[in-house]
């Protein structure tokens, strides 16, 4: 017979299960603040050494091969330190990082990603680059919304703050760059830091 | 309320069982490699864990081949999600009469 002792015990492991079973906790903190740091870097070469200052919806820039290389290496920069990071704390807790849920967590992200950037390069030709920098923002932000199924709350607070920036980037046509790098440098230092206090410290 | 421990379900009784019931409650289908690996067991003892919640009419298998190598993922059915659920109450109520 068991004791009620076994019976607190066994609620715990189902609440454990559960949660180990359906959420994907291994995101870190670190990799946030670095993602930020990127962009924020990223959003400085874009602005201050390639003069890319997108005011208008209808912008022109001589030669975008720069700026996408740069938005490219922030964006490997960030998947890489994600993953690295991602890998250290699952091992730490003595789990694997590629799992059902974090399979399921990337697979929600990566369709929305992958029509945002598809979008995108739709867009380029007909001149509309004012709008890539909200574009980003907003489709990271269905991204995320739909990631936070498969993970804590915050990364579905996280999407809403994106795409309200995304949305304002657009009513706000004039300030470009501004609210992508709130959106992608600040939001993701602020998560960031607060994923490790709350989580890992 | 009347509780009484008969009412706890024996297919329950084991913790194996328990987590693989706990996991398939909060995901459509699971595969047996991702049930292993939540649970941190052996094959063989996922194996007859799972074969007696099946036998029970908890869970549901469903055999299939991706990419020629055979998948074989579990579901819970509905007759195992009200046993589970009953399982749940009865394990609260006791914990609540009991303090």
């Amino acid at each position: 017979m068991k004791k009620e002792q076994d019976y607190i015990q066994d609620i715990a492991e189902i609440r454990s299960m559960m949660e180990r079973s359906s959420k994907f906790l291994s995101l870190s903190g670190w990799a946030g603040i670095l993602a930020g740091i990127y962009a924020l870097a990223g959003a400085w070469i874009a602005y201050s050494v390639l003069e890319f200052h997108p005011d208008a919806i209808f912008y022109s820039y001589p030669d975008l091969t720069n700026i996408i290389l740069t938005a490219t290496g922030v964006l490997f920069l960030s998947l890489m330190s994600a993953l690295i990071d991602s890998r250290r704390k699952a091992k730490k807790q003595d789990k694997k990082a590629w799992n059902a849920t974090s399979r399921r967590l990337l697979t929600s992200m990566a369709v929305p990603l992958l029509t945002g950037g598809i979008l995108i390069m739709l867009i380029i030709p007909y001149g509309l680059l004012g709008l890539i920098a909200p574009l980003t923002l907003l489709f990271y932000g269905f991204a995320l919304y739909n990631a936070g199924s498969y993970s804590i709350k915050e990364v579905r607070i996280m999407g809403f703050v994106q795409m309200i920036l995304g949305l304002l980037n657009v009513a706000f046509i004039s300030y470009g760059l501004l609210f992508w790098a709130i959106g992608f440098g600040l939001v993701h230092i602020v998560y960031g830091i607060y994923m490790y206090f709350r989580f890992e410290r | 309320m009347n509780i009484s421990f008969d009412d706890l379900h024996k297919a329950f009784e084991n913790r194996v069982r328990l987590g693989i019931m706990s996991a398939l409650a909060v995901n459509d289908s699971l595969n047996f490699t991702s049930l292993r690996e939540f649970l941190e067991v052996t094959d063989g003892n996922l194996a007859t864990h799972i074969k007696k919640l099946e036998q029970e009419g908890f869970v549901e298998v469903e055999k299939s081949f991706i990419d020629n190598k055979p998948n074989t993922s579990y579901t819970m059915t509905s007759e195992g999600k009200k046993a589970f659920n009953q399982h749940l109450k009865v394990l609260e109520s006791i914990i609540k009469s009991q303090k």
